[in-house]
This record gives structure tokens, C-alpha cells and sequence, in this order.
């Protein structure tokens, strides 16, 4: 049971931009914000649907994008597609393990910490689960401001790769294990965007409330 | 909714569109899940075989990196390297590239390219930068095969490049190694592939490619040398130098020729073996194809005379000193040494002409050689270097040697032959010391004795004779003395004699007055002299 009431209680909708409450169109059509015209809705419509298919593409690349090379790396000696554990392996020394952490870290384990949260987050509210809201929206928050930064590798190596083009000395070029890495991204970065964090707390309130 | 909205909240405005029970948004895992099984089915269909090769070791491989060409082209990678079960030698897995199967066959062979610089080649030079990476050759076969065995060597020649490959022979290596270049009339048309100790470990065989177009001129006459250093030579017509070309007096060569004077013979076949000769003259030397053994006993000293040693005939290398042994007889306690030689009768050029078709050349060559023999043919010991005192054996007529013949009995038949050179000289000299022997050296002396008791009484005689002489010579001195006195400007003899002298002048100055005279007045001499006279 929630403490506070939500403007759904009140049978009222509230704009997704700019926050302002209003009263549902009549009969079944879906409002627009009296206010900025955006499309209003109880909630994000189909939220559930759209963040597991978002998910799903996600987990589906996060395969590929970690057993196929990201980077191509052209020298003298010969070419040498790595991966990113690969990377990671080769980064990994007495000195330079730190990096190789950094890596570690925000290439592996937070697209895949992102994935796992937010399935965890869909699975809790579709069990309609009414404990640890706090820490669940506080997950939610958390996740989606990773998200923005996530990116940051698939910048690293496209500048990389635009950087260091010393033909016929060295080349780098992104292999296609780095499309998929982005995709990733982009995919978990689609399904926070569609996951409606009201749904956190819409368990623990009254049961006639469907979901949208 | 059991409460009433507050008044002052606006009603939305109403927009007409149909919900779809299911979100467009599922084609979104749809393609992710199409892209990602594309990618999933492609990989699987490009995987290539995967092989193993086992090598001596790995070094400078490295899992992951080191990559499998073929002409250049990367078809494969290692993707793990480990020891066999008893730890000696290196297993390779490699990763072969997509479609690369039918280059995976039953004579298929990779071999470790590093730098390596042995003589005539560089190879590899690019593995100084890129690290080694693993050459391939693919095989003619049809079998499949997975698991190989690499090479430790690269192979000089892949096998299907045209040409043939033959073998040589040779004691030793000298300086050849894999890659040495083959000459044949200074061009270079081959190299040396591989060599190997023989089983027994008294030769090694080496084994040589000769490219086409060249191997047609390998037939089965061949010589094949050494063609490694500089091939000096004294003749009449001056010192010659030969080599190859300056790289084979640097790395080493083989040079092959066929001997000129022989019929073009067949082509040889492929595997055919050769010896290796030490030099060019060694190679033109060597018997050719039949050498007959014949055994030579020689009663004079064999010092100096070595197996090898050139048999000549009238300065024609005819063969060679093939064995030398000693005999002594039991009976006479005679020493004599028999050589054994092999003899190329061809070399002779024994003219057969007219020969019957069915002609029993065995009994021929026998009847040629006791002609030859009774003609008077002898083997010879001959002294081939003064400084050394290296012998050879030459064949020559001696017409005025002992009649002899050949044994045939014998294995191998025994030829005669004639004492040396040297022991002619001895003989010679015996015979003077004998005859130096005959001479009555006793009476001569005695003779010689009385002589000198003669010639000193002789002298003795002498002695007074000198004396009476002296004495002589005294007289004559003064007698030639006096003769100085009286001939002296003051001397009474002196002065009368130019009295005398003047006396005369005067004399005949009268007289040719009177013939004066005379002359004009001839009557004078009958009336006197007249008045008128002026």
C-alpha cells in the first residue's frame, strides 16, 4: 500500500513533459496535453510489452558484441582483431590493471548489470511486487543515468579508429563486434525510456487500476 | 472512479487513433534476433577446418597471432599451442580460414618461416618485423587429412614446381647446403634441396632439383663436382683459373657437365644417383661406366703411390690405383707389392669395327689386350711429383722388355709389367759399379807403382843433368860478359874497330871515285888517267 496518492487515483492523467495534470478524454481515446501537446496516457502505454522487447534485442546483442572484435588493428607485423575481453586480457598487467578494470567495468559488466536490472525491474512488477519500492525506483534512476555514459567506448574506438590511420604503418579500424556493442546501448538505453517507473508503485495500490 | 476531479482541471483534448494489442515495438528483438542468428549462422558456415600440426618447437609462435600463408595469402591462424603427451615436440591447432579444405590433403606441408640467412638465400627477412608465421604447401593428394607433421625445414622447392630432382653421393659436404646453387655452363639451373647422412654414415646423399628446362641436359653420363672454391690449374698453354661464378666461391656450388665426347645419352630419370665429385678434373677423370679391375705386381717399392692415383697411358687418364697390397713369397722371400686398378677400357678407344653382332666382346678385349701385351705394353711405376715423390702407374711399349703375358687365371687377371723408372736408373747403376768391380784395379796399382819408381829414378838423372846445366848457364854468362867488355864504348876493340871503320869509309868513297871515273872515261883504264881531267 502506498502512502501517496497518485494522480491515477485521482482519475487523473499527468503529462509525461511537462508534468501537468489533466483530466482523461472521454470514453476510450487516448488525451493530448492541454498545455504542450503531448499524448497523455495513465501510464506509458504498453510499457511492460515495449521495454522486454527492447530488453530482449538488447541481451541478443550483448552476445555477438562480446565474441566478435571490436577493433581491427593493422601493423607491420600482421592484423589483430580483439575483443573486448580480449582487451581487457591484453591490458591486464602489473601496471596497468587499473584499465584494464576501467574496461573491465564499463564495457562488461555495466551493459550487462543494466540488462539484469532491468529485467529484474520488469519481472518485480509483473509479479506485482510491493516491497523495496524505494530501492527500485532508485535502481531505475540509477540505471538510466548510466545509460547516457554507456556510449562513451563506442566513441573511444570510432575516435581511435579515425585517429590512428598511419598506413601503411598502423591501422585501426572498428570491427563489427562494435556495432552490436552499440546496439546494445542504445537498445537498454530504449527500454529504460520505456519502462514507466509508476509501475513500481502501481502494484501496492488498489487492483482495479489495469495496466494501460 | 470513485472520486470527482477538481473542476479546475482541464479536460485533454481528444485524438483518434486505435491501440494494437501487441506493440509495434517487437519487431525490434525480431531483427536482433535475425541479425544476431545471421551473424551466429555465418560464423559457423565460414569456420574453417581446424588442423593440427606438430613442430620441434614453437618458437617465436604465438596462439592468436601467428598465421598460416599460402603464397602470401593468410588462410589460417594459431589458435593454441601445446606439447605432446612426452613433452618433445610442440602440437599446433590452427584455425584454418573458410573454404581451405581441399588444401588439407594427405601430402600437404607447413614448415616454421623465420629469418634465415644460410649462403645464396635470405628468406623470411619480413618475419624480422611480423614475427614467424607458418608456410603451407598444398599437396597433390585427394586424401583429406587434419593432423600433419611440419617441416623443420622449409622446403627450397615446392613440389609441383617443373623440373627434376636427382641424387648425389658424396663423402663429405663440404660447404653445401640446402639452397646451393646448381651450375650448368655458369648458369645457374638448380639448388640443392635436402641432404642426409647415409644409414651406414660413410656418405651422405644429397638430394638436388634441376629446373626444367635444364634437367634434360642431366642424362646418365653426367658428371656432377664440386664447383665451391677456385679450380687452378697449371697447363701448357698457361695457368687457369676456374670458377663458377663468385657467389659459388662464397657459398659453394654444384656444377654438372656430360662428358662431350660421349653420344648424347638418354635423359635421366628422376631419382637417378650421381657422385659428387671433389673437382671438375676428378669428375672427368673418374672411370665411366665399366671399369675392368687388373692387378699389377711390382717388384719395386710402392712409397709414394696411393689408392687413387691416376693410371695413365702415354699421359691419357685411362683409369685409376684402385687397392695396394704387399706379398711377400714364402719361398724366395721375394717382396713384391699388387696394385689393383680399375682401367676404363673405353678410354683407349680400342677401334671395334666390323664387329659381328654376335661377337663374344669378353673374348675379344682378352684377345686385344695379349696383342697388346705382346706388343710389348707394360704397366710402369712412374714418378708423378719430384717433391713429393707421388707415383702413378703408366702403361707404355717396351719393346725391349721381356716377353711376358697376362694371367687370366687370376681374379682380377695380372697384367705385366716393367720395372720403374727409378729401377732402371738402379739397375743401371748396379751395372756400372759391377763393371767398376771387374776392372784389375791390383795390377793397375802395381804398374802404376813401378811407373812411379821409374819416373823417380828418372828424376834422379834429371837432377844431375840440371846440374851439368847450371854450369853451363855460367859459362854462357861469362862468355857473354867478355863479349860486353870488348864491345864497350872505350875498349881497344872499340876504337880499332871504327879506326878500322873510317879506314873503310874512306876506302870505298876511293873507290866509287874511281868507278866514277871510269864510267865517264872508260879509256882511262888503258891510257891513264889525263891532264884534262877536272
Amino acid at each position: 500500500m502506498s502512502a501517496a496518492v497518485s494522480a491515477i487515483d485521482l482519475g487523473l492523467q499527468s503529462c509525461e513533459v511537462c508534468a501537468l495534470p489533466s483530466r482523461p478524454a472521454p470514453g476510450a481515446e487516448r488525451g493530448r496535453c492541454p498545455r504542450c501537446a503531448a499524448v497523455l496516457d495513465f501510464r506509458k502505454p504498453a510499457s511492460l510489452q515495449r521495454t522486454w522487447a527492447f530488453l530482449i534485442a538488447a541481451a541478443i546483442c550483448y552476445l555477438p558484441a562480446n565474441l566478435l572484435p571490436v577493433l581491427t588493428t593493422t601493423t607491420a607485423g600482421g592484423t589483430e582483431s580483439d575483443t573486448i575481453l580480449q582487451g581487457v586480457v591484453l591490458l591486464w598487467s602489473p601496471t596497468g590493471w587499473p584499465l584494464s578494470l576501467i574496461v573491465l567495468v564499463a564495457s562488461i559488466m555495466i551493459p550487462s548489470a543494466k540488462i539484469l536490472a532491468l529485467a529484474y525491474l520488469l519481472i518485480s512488477v509483473q509479479r506485482g511486487a510491493t516491497c523495496n519500492e524505494p530501492q527500485r525506483v532508485q535502481l531505475y534512476r540509477t540505471v538510466r543515468f548510466i545509460g547516457r555514459w554507456s556510449m562513451v567506448d563506442v566513441f573511444v574506438d570510432t575516435f581511435t579508429a579515425a585517429l590512428v590511420q598511419l598506413q601503411p604503418l598502423m591501422a585501426v579500424e572498428p570491427a563489427p563486434g562494435l556495432l552490436f556493442f552499440a546496439a546494445v546501448v542504445v537498445l537498454t538505453m530504449l527500454a529504460v525510456e520505456s519502462f514507466d517507473p509508476r509501475l513500481i508503485w502501481d502494484a501496492g495500490r488498489t487492483p482495479e487500476v489495469a495496466h494501460a | 472512479m470513485p472520486e470527482q476531479p477538481t473542476p479546475s482541471v482541464p479536460q485533454s483534448q481528444v485524438i483518434s487513433r486505435r491501440r494494437t494489442p501487441l506493440s509495434a515495438v517487437w519487431v525490434i528483438p525480431i531483427i536482433a534476433a535475425l541479425v544476431g542468428a545471421w551473424v551466429a549462422v555465418t560464423r559457423i558456415l565460414d569456420e574453417g577446418p581446424k588442423i593440427t600440426v606438430i613442430f620441434a618447437n614453437a618458437e617465436g609462435l604465438e596462439a592468436g597471432k601467428t598465421t598460416v600463408h599460402y603464397n602470401g595469402v593468410d588462410v589460417g591462424t594459431v589458435t593454441g599451442i601445446h606439447l605432446t603427451a612426452d613433452h618433445l615436440r610442440v602440437v599446433l591447432t590452427i584455425q584454418m580460414a573458410p573454404k581451405t579444405d581441399d588444401f588439407l590433403v594427405e601430402d600437404t606441408t607447413f614448415w616454421v618461416v623465420r629469418p634465415r640467412i644460410s649462403g645464396a638465400n635470405v628468406s623470411g627477412l619480413g618475419t624480422l618485423i611480423s614475427g614467424a608465421y607458418i608456410g603451407m604447401d598444398i599437396g597433390q593428394s585427394k586424401q583429406a587429412r587434419r593432423e600433419f607433421a611440419g617441416l623443420d625445414t622449409p622446403p627450397v622447392v615446392t613440389p609441383d614446381a617443373p623440373g627434376r630432382f636427382f641424387r648425389l653421393t658424396t663423402p663429405e659436404l663440404g660447404s653445401l647446403d640446402t639452397g646451393t646453387p646448381i651450375y650448368f655452363r655458369r648458369l645457374q639451373v638448380g639448388q640443392v634441396v635436402s641432404y642426409a647422412l647415409d644409414d651406414d654414415g660413410k656418405a651422405l646423399t644429397i638430394k638436388v632439383f634441376v629446373k626444367q628446362p635444364y634437367d634434360k641436359y642431366v642424362t646418365r653420363d653426367t658428371r656432377f663436382w664440386q664447383a665451391s672454391g677456385i679450380d687452378v690449374s697449371l697447363t701448357a698453354s698457361g695457368l687457369s683459373v676456374q670458377t663458377q661464378s663468385l657467389l659459388s666461391i662464397l657459398i659453394g656450388g654444384i656444377a654438372f657437365e656430360t662428358p662431350a665426347s660421349d653420344p648424347p645419352g638418354d635423359a635421366a630419370t628422376a631419382d637417378t644417383e650421381f657422385t659428387l665429385y671433389g673437382s671438375r678434373t676428378d669428375a672427368f677423370q673418374a672411370p665411366a661406366r665399366h671399369p675392368q679391375k687388373f692387378v699389377l705386381v711390382f717388384s719395386d717399392s710402392v712409397r709414394g703411390l696411393t689408392v687413387g692415383a691416376p693410371v695413365e697411358f702415354r699421359g691419357i687418364p685411362i683409369g685409376q690405383v684402385s687397392a695396394i697390397s704387399a706379398q711377400i713369397d714364402a719361398k724366395t722371400f721375394e717382396f713384391s707389392a699388387p696394385v689393383t686398378v680399375e682401367l676404363d677400357a673405353q678410354r683407349l678407344g680400342v677401334q671395334l669395327q666390323d664387329l659381328p653382332p654376335d661377337a663374344d666382346l669378353e673374348s675379344l678385349r682378352r684377345d686385344v689386350i695379349n696383342r697388346l701385351v705382346a706388343h710389348g705394353i707394360r704397366a710402369q711405376l712412374q714418378t708423378g711429383n719430384l717433391l713429393t715423390g707421388a707415383l702413378f702407374v703408366t702403361f707404355d711399349f717396351h719393346p725391349e722388355a721381356p716377353p711376358a703375358t697376362v694371367d687370366w687365371s687370376t681374379q682380377p687377371p695380372r697384367l705385366p709389367t716393367a720395372p720403374g723408372q727409378f729401377q732402371a736408373l738402379e739397375a743401371r747403376l748396379a751395372n756400372i759399379v759391377k763393371k767398376i768391380d771387374e776392372m784389375p784395379l791390383q795390377a793397375i796399382g802395381n804398374d802404376l807403382r813401378k811407373s812411379i819408381a821409374d819416373l823417380d829414378r828418372l828424376l834422379v838423372g834429371a837432377e844431375a843433368t840440371l846440374d851439368k846445366a847450371d854450369t853451363l848457364v855460367d859459362n854462357a854468362d861469362a862468355l857473354i860478359q867478355n863479349a860486353n867488355r870488348m864491345v864497350e864504348p872505350n875498349s881497344l876493340l872499340g876504337t880499332e874497330l871504327a879506326t878500322t871503320l873510317q879506314e873503310l869509309t874512306r876506302a870505298a868513297r876511293s873507290l866509287r871515285v874511281l868507278t866514277d871515273y871510269l864510267e865517264r872515261h872508260p879509256e882511262a883504264l888503258i891510257r891513264g888517267k889525263t891532264g884534262e881531267a877536272k
